[in-house]
Order: structure tokens, then C-alpha cells, then sequence
């Protein structure tokens, strides 16, 4: 952030498994101090990125450049980043107390040294008192902070974080999200997180890169991410997006829906086919003749603080998020306004995203018998 | 929950009964013989006999240990290795460890004495590359030991394999992760995890290695009396029934001494014993 220097830096990273492609030309630079979330949905290929920079594999093309030299074929132990594995990887024969000074003993620290780094991590992590107690008598959250304080105990320059709060139940995650980042901000070092947690990624991250089939979509700040995508998949998999086909008529005019919208946008040719991102919560809904676009409600879900409404325009559904309520089979009108108007060049992921007609993929896939599973 | 407590009984009986039949009263028979004389009437004698053959008891678990300790070191790499490979050829290894364990121990055992033998198959060899003189193999200190490490050896694998096949490999990183280069992780990782697998091994190599007689007689030819032989003895030529059982309790002692040694070293709260 304010203190740019880079401290690692992937370039052209491509890696195969049995000739199937997980990584393809991946470039990526991470300044110190960052908090730098890789995200994506599971066979993305974050993992895998992640495992490169701590050298649990090796990439088949392109260097992994650590503070200025490249450390390729450098074994894991030898170097300065350490990792918080997804199940936590905790040693069960060793005690809370010998597990966050494994990697202090194999520096040979002295003992007083020891015990003085291990009793400020558990501290650190707030479990003070708990040295002697056994690992398979810790809850997951309490786990989750011994890995935390094992890793940091060596006192990385850079610490990977592989879904490390996936396991844990919706509202100790919360809470582990914000002691994360305290966590990050006090000592002041690089963090690597990996997750596939749009709203995990939002709120801890200082730059975001989004991945899907071993290729970087984006990479930006949240607002960045969220604001302007950068192309239908990063729109669909953050938040929730209407994606429609329009065409680009001239700079500041954009024309789908069957009409022609100001917009904020320039930069492309002219009639550009181009694909129209407008998020659920930028959609006003007023009556249908002050509208500029029509349509039907087809359903309401309360949702608390809003309602999400789905409205049959011309045949494609939109999703609208708004306090007013609605009835279903309500007419009414929406109304956009220019700078609510993102829009994306045409990509691969092109008309795949952004109707609300049907579930989500994940949920087609789980009641699609032929789909593989798959697991990274 | 009655019908189901009667149940259970039902299912157990035959268990109970296999195991007082079989377990049980030989064992009470077994302490019955220790310590009566020929006429049936209490005696120490048995007891106070022991003392003679306190170097054969020393000599047998001698064996033992050499045979359990070459297991060991045999075992504890190919299990290793064989927990690291693909799953094709793990099922297939598994396989050919158990293998042997489909034929029986004695002709097993009665193989290698044609195998070391004076003409067998090595000597055979020998002469073929011109050797004059027969190598003497057979009868030898080292035809016992290669005779229970062959026996036994599945017995160090299998226990060994399991437990490091269920090994969460990610500990492995971990221990890297945090700056343990490959020998430190298998001193400070992967064996202290092992320590189970390598319990049951030990247990399942030593016992039976400790009691062998079979495997003194054809491949020590005599020579080399072990306790096994001793008890033997005593049951098949000696007649002495009661010197017999005296012997065989002091055994069942020591090696529970043994185990209870090495129990006491390896278990910790939550690592139950393996079998297989």
C-alpha cells in the first residue's frame, strides 16, 4: 500500500498435471506488506499458485522471483514464506506450546528464546494458557489460531493462506476475518490468501485477483473488482450482476434492451458489440409509465435489509435488490442511471453469466448426474 | 434394550466359549503344571529349575531382538516407500507382501534349507563359479535369523504401511514449511507419528521370533537351542510336563515385561495399538 516494494513476483507461470493445464501464463507481482486475496471457484488454480510461492511444487515454464532472485527449485524450508494449510496440519504428537516452537527448534534457538517468542504468538492469537494442551483437544477455531501462531512464529516475511476459514462456522469466520487482518496490519508482513469467498475477499483484501481456469481475470482493489469488472465472470462471481448484451454506439451511449442509455463509459469502436454489467442494488424500481424499462415480477425474496426481486423484461430476467415491496406478477418500471452502467468488452465468458432464469451453475451441476466432482 | 442385551450375549457366546475353551484353560492348565511335580501335588521346583536355563531365556530374546530390529530396519523404508507410491502398484505390492503368508510357514521354512544346504541352490551356485569347499549356511546363527526375518517380515510391513499410508501428508509440508529439511522431518514428523505402526510390528515379529522352534530345528539343525526348543523338549521327549509349563510361563512373563516396556515408551493418550 503505501510502502510499495515488491516482494515476490511470478512470471509467466504455467504448470500441467497429466497434461491437463492448472496454471496458464500466470504473471503476478505482490508488493510487501499487501494483503493480496487470490481468488476463484475450487479447480481455478489458486491453490496451486499458492503452492508455487511456497515451493511444494515447481512451475513447468516461467520463475518465481523472491525479493529480487529467482528461487526456483529453492526447497520449501529454505524459504522465507510459511503457510496456513487449509485443515491447519498440526502437529498431534506434539502439545500447543511444541508445536508453535517446531520451527523455532530447528533454528536451535535458545530455550529462554523459545519461550519467549512462543508465549507473545499465544498471546498474539489469544490463547494464552493453553501451551500444554493437547491438539486433539482444541476446538477448530482454537486450532486454527495454533496454526497461525506456528507460522508466524518464524517470523515470515510472507505468510500463504490456503481457505484457512473454511472450515469454521459462519460467525466465528467473521470474527476470524477481522483478528486476520488486525493480525496482518500489526506485524506488518505480506499476506497470500486464497479463498473462494467473494465477501471474505472484499472485505480483508488490498488488491484482489480473480482466477478462473488457470488464467488471472483481474486484478484490482476491491472497489476496483467490484466497480468496474473486467469481464462477465468477475461481474457473475463478485456480487451479483445483471450481464446484458448491448452495443456500443458511440462514447457515452450505449444501446441494450431494445434502448439507448447515457452512459459513463469510452474507449471503444464504434458498435462495438460489448457486454452491459448493472448490479441488483442500482436498479431503481418506479411505477411502469416513468420507466424506462418494463416488466413483470416473477419473484420476491425478503432478504432483510432488502428485498431481491426478479423482473421479466423482454424475456430476460433481472435482479433487483430494493427496500420498496413488490408483488409478484406486479408491473412496473426500472430506471438506470449512467454512472450505475458498466461496460466490458465481449470475452469467452460472453452470455454465460447474468440472467437470473435460472440457479446458479453450482447448483445445476449438483443435480447434474454426468458432472465430475472436482476437488483441488 | 433387554431383547437386545440378550441378543448381544447370543451373538457373543460362541467367542466366549472359543476363547475360555481355547485361552482360558490352557492357560489355567499351563499355571496348574507350573507348579505341581509329577504326582500332582503343589510344588516350586519347576519355579526353582528356571535358573538353569537362564541363558537360554537370555540367548532366545537375543534372536528376538536381532530379528525384530533387522525387520525393523527392513520394513520401516518399504513401508515407507510403498505408502508413496501410485495406488495400483501399492495394491499390487500389499499383495505380494501378503503372498507368502498364503503358504505354509513350514514348507516356507523347509524351502530354505534347500535353498542353504550344503548342495542347495546358493552352494550350487558357488561351485559353478568354481568354489571347491561347500559355504556353510545352513546350521548357522545367521540361517535362524534369516529364518525369522523372512517369516515375520510381513508383520513389520503391513502395520508400518497402514500407518503411514494414513499419514496426512500435508504434516509433511508443514514441517518443511516451517524450515525441516527431509531428515529432520522424518525424525521430527514422520517417525514420532510411525511410533504405533512400529509397536505392532515390533509385538507381532517379537513374539512369535522370542517362541519359534520350528525355524531353530531346520534351518539351526540343532545347534541353536532357543527356548522354544527347550519347552519342546520338554513336552515331546522329556515327558516333563510341568518343567514345560514352568518354562512356557516364564516366557509369557518376559515377553509381557517386553511389551510392557515398549508400551510404556510409545503410547501416548489417543495412539491405539495397529493391527493391520
Amino acid at each position: 500500500m503505501k510502502n510499495s516494494k515488491e516482494i515476490i513476483k511470478l512470471e509467466n507461470i504455467s504448470v500441467a498435471f497429466d497434461g491437463e493445464t492448472i496454471l496458464n501464463d500466470i504473471s503476478l507481482k505482490i508488493d510487501e506488506n499487501e494483503f493480496i486475496t487470490l481468488l476463484g471457484p475450487s479447480g481455478c488454480g489458486k491453490t496451486t499458485t499458492l503452492r508455487i510461492i511456497a515451493g511444494f511444487l515447481e512451475p513447468d515454464k516461467g520463475d518465481v522471483i523472491f525479493d529480487g532472485k529467482k528461487i526456483n527449485g529453492v526447497p520449501a524450508y529454505k524459504r522465507q514464506v510459511n503457510t496456513i494449510f487449509q485443515r491447519y496440519a498440526l502437529f498431534p504428537h506434539l502439545n500447543v506450546y511444541e508445536n508453535i516452537a517446531f520451527g523455532l527448534r530447528l533454528r536451535k534457538e535458545k530455550e529462554d528464546e523459545i519461550q519467549k517468542t512462543v508465549s507473545e504468538m499465544l498471546s498474539l492469537v489469544n490463547l494464552k494458557g493453553f501451551g500444554n494442551r493437547n491438539i486433539a483437544s482444541l476446538s477448530g477455531g482454537q486450532q486454527q489460531r495454533v496454526a497461525i501462531a506456528r507460522a508466524l512464529a518464524v517470523k515470515p516475511r510472507v505468510l500463504l493462506l490456503d481457505e484457512p476459514l473454511g472450515a469454521l462456522d459462519l460467525k466465528l469466520r467473521k470474527d476470524m476475518q477481522v483478528e486476520l487482518k488486525s493480525i496482518q496490519q500489526k506485524l506488518g508482513i505480506t499476506f497470500i490468501y486464497v479463498t473462494h469467498d467473494q465477501e471474505e475477499a472484499l472485505s480483508m483484501s488490498d488488491t484482489i485477483v480473480v482466477m478462473d481456469s488457470g488464467k488471472i481475470q483481474q486484478i484490482g482493489t476491491p472497489t476496483d473488482v467490484y466497480n468496474e469488472p473486467a469481464n462477465a465472470f468477475v461481474a457473475d462471481f463478485i456480487g451479483e450482476s445483471n450481464i446484458l448484451d448491448g452495443i456500443m454506439h458511440e462514447d457515452f451511449s450505449v444501446e441494450f434492451a431494445g434502448i439507448k442509455f447515457q452512459c459513463v463509459d469510452k474507449g471503444f469502436k464504434k458498435d462495438e458489440p460489448v457486454d452491459v454489467v448493472i448490479r441488483p442494488e442500482d436498479v431503481d424500481v418506479v411505477p411502469p409509465e416513468d420507466g424506462m424499462l418494463k416488466g413483470l415480477v416473477t419473484s420476491v425474496t425478503f432478504k432483510g435489509v432488502h428485498y431481491e426481486i426478479i423482473v421479466d423484461v423482454e424475456g430476460f430476467k433481472w435482479m433487483i435488490q430494493t427496500t420498496e415491496k413488490s408483488e409478484v406478477d406486479d408491473y412496473i418500471g426500472i430506471v438506470v442511471k449512467p454512472e450505475e452502467i458498466h461496460i466490458m468488452k465481449k470475452s469467452q465468458y460472453s452470455g454465460l453469466y447474468g440472467d437470473y432464469s435460472s440457479f446458479s451453475d453450482e447448483f445445476d451441476e449438483l443435480s447434474d448426474p454426468t458432472a465430475e466432482s472436482e476437488e483441488e | 434394550m433387554k431383547q437386545s442385551s440378550f441378543l448381544k450375549k447370543i451373538i457373543n457366546a460362541p467367542y466366549m466359549l472359543w476363547s475360555v475353551l481355547f485361552t482360558v484353560a490352557p492357560l489355567i492348565m499351563v499355571i496348574y503344571y507350573a507348579f505341581t511335580n509329577a504326582d500332582g501335588a503343589f510344588s516350586l521346583d519347576n519355579i526353582k529349575q528356571i535358573g538353569d536355563y537362564a541363558s537360554t531365556f537370555i540367548l532366545s530374546m537375543g534372536y528376538g531382538a536381532v530379528a525384530t530390529v533387522i525387520c525393523l530396519l527392513l520394513a520401516y523404508p518399504f513401508a515407507y516407500f510403498l505408502a508413496h507410491c501410485g495406488v495400483s502398484f501399492k495394491r499390487m505390492s500389499v499383495m505380494l507382501v501378503m503372498l507368502p503368508m498364503w503358504m505354509s510357514f513350514l514348507i516356507r521354512t523347509y524351502s530354505w534349507m534347500t535353498i542353504l544346504g550344503d548342495s542347495g541352490v546358493v552352494n550350487n551356485f558357488l561351485f559353478l563359479l568354481g568354489k571347491k569347499e561347500p559355504l556353510p549356511l545352513l546350521n548357522t546363527p545367521g540361517a535362524v535369523i534369516l529364518g525369522m526375518v523372512y517369516n515375520f517380515l510381513p508383520y513389520m510391513i503391513l502395520p508400518l504401511y497402514t500407518v503411514m499410508d494414513k499419514m496426512d501428508n500435508s504434516l509433511v509440508e508443514a514441517a518443511q514449511d516451517l524450515g525441516s529439511s527431509k531428515l529432520n522431518t522424518l525424525r521430527r514428523v514422520i517417525l514420532p507419528l510411525s511410533v504405533p505402526g512400529i509397536a505392532s510390528g515390533v509385538t507381532m515379529v517379537f513374539v512369535p521370533s522370542v517362541s519359534t522352534f520350528y525355524i531353530t530345528q531346520k534351518l539351526g539343525g540343532g545347534q541353536i537351542n532357543l527356548i522354544g526348543d527347550v519347552i519342546e523338549g520338554q513336552f515331546q521327549t522329556a515327558y516333563n510336563y510341568n518343567l514345560g509349563a514352568a518354562l512356557s510361563l516364564v516366557l509369557m512373563v518376559l515377553i509381557l515385561i517386553c511389551l510392557g516396556v515398549l508400551n510404556y515408551f510409545t503410547d501416548s493418550e489417543d495412539n491405539g495399538g495397529v493391527l493391520i
